[in-house]
């Protein structure tokens, strides 16, 4: 009689359990913990930096909701906001001049009411350069924090006292920070945040003063949600709602992308998993077929023999799921640690989506990869007790095709939910993996016309290459995939931020000024003169937001590129030039000449394309309050490089002139005459120099940060590929242990057995290194040529890194793993064979 | 060639605890349809010994494979008890099998990856019983074996593995045992210690033993032996320990009356 399924269950529990305690489940544990350790690895780094993104977008609000005015915003909404369950806080700004005695300044005034900031927190400090905390509530009536620059700029400290419009403050405390502080680098004024009580006593408000309100909402998600579902649709002329959604749409996209490229990157290594564990489940099935035949003749049903596989895969699934969610979770916070300056400061702790990730990458591996394998070797018949030769039919290679490759599918379902973009990135992987194969494959026939190059060591290790042909290709793939992202983040990489350096003109524009004023470009030309550096060119720019194409407005407009929606959404930067400037390129239409009568704008080609202009068209803008339009008449292409001041859109002269506008310029300064920017910065106070070197040195530190996260994530496919390789070494331990016996004894030293061996796993770490050399080779061709515009030749350290860390790293550990089986005396070999 | 005659046994009046009528088993080959087992008929007793023997090839195995309901025959029928064992599925022959039958063989049959304790349970265990480990215990102790019971296999000498084998049969209290070739893969001394075991085990628990091999020694000590010859049963003797080998020799042994 058959056992209940209770007693299946603890059965398949026993016997799954004694089968790891027996070391036959190892490689395929090892295997199945890299592949959930790299997929869970990166989704809980990707999930905490999404979250971390959400919270700073909602900081940089300093609310859940915000809604925007030219004109005070009426108390209803305060409210409905209670009513919805939100807390509430306003902001009115506005810019004045500031005096401290004699001292004046401009700076942005910003009266604020309790409960301000809803999200994020403000830091302050006792007084300039003191221990910066963080502080609950808002300045007392009669009070204000200043902005260290502020402070700066008049010579004052806490402690002294301020005329703002009408009223006298007290500055309490310096603010160093306030989580709405936002980035443009333009119209930059340091800010002063006074008790909306004190606003009334300034009398800064006047009608026709340039006051912006806010009104600040935040509180539970759903609340948030439906409250503004309602108050959308009853906001006045002028008032504008925005939530965290709107705003760093570029941040966030972004972070999806390198989100989205890592999990992929750690896919590459779940299939290399999947390959070892398939190889593992072979041998495994392999190596059981006489205990199914067993206790079938023991009494099993076939249905128990099933059920009692499946059982054991689904309990192996869960708990190996659970350890290499662990590990991945460990793993996690070693990529957090190295990708630290990118993210800034502590990231929130992950949900729980990765760890159910971490399971179905556990299931869908065993289901794929193991369960065909398992399912087989319950049809052994049980009469092999009596007749070795009986195996269970033979599994059909398109059933187990099949089954992994829908495993792979439903993970890729899984992460990417879009099954347009998975059949694309299956599509990808499958050629790129074909590609990958077959080159493996010509490099494994390669090693025929060696054969007979040395001694009976050599012969006997590529022969074992030949035999084991399609694991060795297998291994030289893995390996070869692990090495060449390695080779292609470390040395492509650097070789061709070198490369981008070599081809830059020396002297190259070094320092950016920002914030000129018109009256001020020729006091500043003269400067540089006087100092025996060239007068840079003044270069006009315009603050300005589009409004209509064609008549048509933008805001009403669906663009098929989301980057032109984002353009048309935000504050735009225009100049005008008489003329095209050097480094700009007219592709299409053509420039103005002088006499031109027409209003006339010359848009960047790329720019041009993701909103969807064409030569003829009529764009709107609105500059302070006033519209303004041009028709589109050229594109042109734009050498950014030259670091050269550079707009998308360029006016024909006369019809941005009337206009309040500030001029940029870009200079080289060597580095022994740094001194003259500091002059410069004493003598032109409201100027903002911008040093491209630093920026240049942060972005290259970025992105070093962000090659070695990386390149952490393909230390799980190296990894991967070293299960591949135990697989294979175990799946052939047997045999291989007979023929070292065997070889031993009729009287080849050990020594010589092991440099066989060696020979085998030297050649395929030389193969994987060759793979890997040419492959990044290619990619950084490829990436130089297309996306840089560069040239990548050869380099010979990338062929000669790879192929040396293949044969050491494939050669060591390939012997670690053969050492025992091929070390035993032969005598206890032969007996037991 | 006389047939063997059923009823010819020292048992033959109590039911039989095996019985097979007109067993014949064909398999294609590439020089047509062969025939390795044709019209075979037996009847074996309660408690009774037989041993099948025969040079190899004779189809002693396939005899023993159709008998425990291991494999299913071209044609005749097979009973266990008074169970039909030819008229059940897979799945009902293996029920059958895990109530009543035990197995010893050449190559011993144990699991790598168990110990020699948790090979005996094992039956215990597929059959879902609750005391599995103390009733293993009990059999690898009359087995002589309670030292290495956490052994595993490849810790073992061939001798010692048979015994685990052998406590793994006896430890479901089967009602028939077959043995093939137990001790095929022994020295002489060794094997001989089994067989003794084996006997000693199966007078105990009054246990049915059908018992495959091709040394008549061994075969002599079973109740009765059946010779096979080309697929079929051409003669049979009685057994008996006092009868030597020379006694039994197909030349000028005793046929049956």
């Amino acid at each position: 009689m058959n056992p209940g399924f209770k007693s299946t269950l603890r059965f398949s529990a026993r016997l799954l359990s004694r089968d790891w305690r027996a070391g036959e489940l190892t490689v395929l544990v090892a295997a199945l913990l890299i592949a959930v350790a790299a997929m869970t690895g990166v989704a809980f780094l990707t999930d905490r930096v999404g979250q971390a993104v959400e919270m700073r977008a909602a900081e940089s609000l300093a609310a859940d909701l915000r809604l925007a005015s030219t004109r005070p915003i009426s108390d209803d909404y305060v409210a409905l906001g209670e009513r919805a369950g939100l807390n509430t806080a306003r902001i009115a700004s506005m810019p004045s001049v500031v005096f401290a005695g004699e001292a004046n300044t401009l700076a942005a005034i910003r009266a604020v009411s309790d409960g301000y900031p809803l999200r994020g927190q403000l830091k302050t400090s006792p007084r300039l350069l003191g221990e910066v905390t963080v502080s609950n509530g808002i300045p007392a009536p009669g009070e204000a924090w200043a902005s260290p620059r502020l402070m700066a700029r008049l010579g004052a400290d806490t402690g002294s006292e301020l005329e703002v419009g009408s009223a006298r403050l007290k500055v309490s405390r310096i603010l160093d920070f306030r989580p709405d502080e936002g980035w443009s680098f333009v119209d930059l004024a340091p800010t002063l945040l006074i008790n909306q009580a004190d606003l009334k006593n300034t009398e800064l408000v006047q009608p026709g003063s340039r006051v912006a309100y806010r009104m600040l909402f935040a509180g539970d998600r759903g609340d948030v949600d439906s409250f503004k579902a309602t108050i959308d649709e009853q906001l006045a002329e002028g008032e504008r709602l925005s939530d965290i959604k709107d705003t760093n749409p570029q941040i966030r996209s972004s972070m999806e992308r390198a989100g989205r490229f890592l999990n992929l990157a750690s896919l590459v290594s779940v299939l290399l998993a999947a390959v070892a564990v398939a190889m593992a489940a072979r041998r495994y099935s392999h190596r059981h077929r006489d205990r199914i035949a067993l206790m079938k003749c023991m009494g099993a049903s076939q249905s128990m023999v099933f059920q009692s596989s499946f059982i054991q895969l689904l309990m192996l699934a869960i708990e190996g799921g659970l350890i290499g969610v662990l590990l991945g979770y460990l793993a996690q916070l070693g990529l957090a640690w190295l990708m630290r300056d990118m993210i800034g400061q502590s990231l929130p702790s992950p949900g729980m989506a990765p760890g159910v990730l971490g399971l179905i990458t556990a299931l869908s591996i065993l289901a794929g990869f193991a369960l065909p394998d398992l399912a087989q070797m319950g049809r052994t018949p049980p009469l092999r007790v009596l007749r070795q030769d009986l195996d269970p039919p033979p599994l059909r290679y398109g059933i187990s095709w099949l089954a992994g490759v829908a495993a792979v599918l439903a993970l890729l379902l899984w992460i990417m939910r879009d099954a347009r973009l998975v059949l694309t990135i299956f599509a990808g992987v499958t050629m790129t993996f074909l590609a990958l194969g077959a080159t493996g494959w010509l490099l494994v026939k390669s090693l025929r016309g060696f054969r007979g190059a040395a001694g009976v060591a050599w012969r006997y290790g590529l022969a074992n290459i030949a035999r084991r042909g399609r694991e060795s290709v297998v291994q030289v793939v893995a390996f070869g995939l692990g090495l060449m992202v390695l080779l292609l983040l470390s040395t492509v990489r650097t070789e061709l931020m070198d490369t981008w350096r070599q081809s830059l003109p020396d002297n190259a524009p070094n320092q950016f000024l920002i914030n000129i004023q018109p009256h001020e470009t020729g006091p500043m030309a003269a400067f540089f003169r006087e100092r025996n550096l060239a007068a840079p060119r003044f270069v006009p720019l315009v603050r300005a937001r589009m409004t209509t194409i064609n008549g048509a407005d933008v805001t009403q407009m669906t663009f098929e590129d989301p980057q032109g929606e984002r353009w048309a959404r935000r504050d735009s930067n225009l100049s005008w030039s008489a003329s095209l400037q050097a480094d700009n390129r007219i592709v299409e239409g053509q420039i103005w000449d002088e006499n031109a009568q027409v209003d006339e704008v010359s848009v960047e080609q790329d720019f041009g394309r993701e909103l969807g202009l064409s030569l003829g068209d009529e764009v709107g803008f609105d500059i302070a309050g006033e519209a303004v339009s041009a028709t589109v008449s050229s594109f042109r292409t734009v050498e950014w490089d030259s670091f050269s001041p550079n707009f998308f859109m360029v006016f024909s002269p006369g019809v941005l002139e009337p206009y309040p506008a500030t001029y940029i310029t870009s200079l080289y300064v060597d580095e022994s005459r740094r001194d003259v920017i500091l002059d410069m910065m004493r003598q032109f106070p409201s100027v903002t120099a911008i040093d491209l070197d630093a920026v240049l040195g942060q972005v290259r530190d970025v992105m070093d940060k962000a090659a070695l996260a990386v390149q952490a994530v393909f230390i799980f496919t190296l990894l991967a590929g070293l299960t591949v390789l135990w697989a294979a070494v175990a799946a052939t331990r047997d045999e291989r242990r007979y023929e070292s016996a065997m070889l031993r004894t009729f009287g080849a030293s050990k020594k010589r057995v092991l440099s066989g061996v060696a020979t085998e796993f030297v050649a395929i770490g030389l193969l994987a290194g060759i793979l890997a050399a040419g492959g990044a080779t290619l990619a950084g061709y490829l990436l130089a040529e297309n996306l840089f515009d560069l040239d990548y030749g050869f380099s010979p350290v990338l062929w000669l890194a790879g192929p040396l860390l293949g044969v050491v790293f494939v050669g060591l550990s390939g012997m670690a793993a053969t050492w025992r089986v091929i070390t035993n005396a032969p005598v206890s070999v032969l007996r037991t064979a | 060639m006389k047939r063997p005659d059923p009823n010819n046994s020292k048992h033959a009046n109590d039911d039989p605890a095996l019985k097979a009528r007109n067993l014949s088993k064909h398999v294609s080959s590439p020089e047509g349809l062969l025939t390795i087992l044709d019209q075979v008929s037996l009847e074996v007793s309660k408690g009774e010994s037989i041993a099948i023997v025969g040079v190899s090839g004779a189809g002693k195995s396939t005899l023993l494979g159709l008998l425990a309901g291991l494999d299913v025959p071209s044609e005749g029928k097979v009973w266990l008890g008074d169970q039909e064992l030819t008229a059940l599925d897979e799945d009902g022959r293996a029920a059958l099998r895990a109530n009543s039958v035990g197995f010893v063989f050449q190559s011993f049959h144990l699991i790598s990856s168990l110990t020699a304790l948790e090979n005996v349970m094992l039956p215990l265990e597929l059959s879902g019983a609750t005391n599995a480990h103390d009733a293993a215990l009990q059999a690898i102790r009359t087995v002589g074996l309670e030292p290495r019971k956490g052994h595993y296999p490849h810790q073992l000498s061939g001798g010692e593995k048979q015994r685990v084998a052998i406590a793994r049969a006896f430890v479901v209290g089967p009602s028939v045992l077959f043995a093939d070739e137990p001790t095929g893969n022994l020295d002489n001394r060794t094997g001989e210690n089994i067989v003794d075991l084996l006997f000693k085990m199966n007078a105990e628990s009054g246990t049915t033993l059908v018992l495959v091999t091709h040394d008549l020694g061994l075969a002599a000590r079973c109740d009765r032996i059946l010779f096979m010859d080309t697929g079929r049963i051409d003669r049979e003797s009685r057994g008996g320990e006092d009868r030597s080998p020379e006694q039994m020799n197909p030349a000028g042994g005793e046929s049956t009356p």
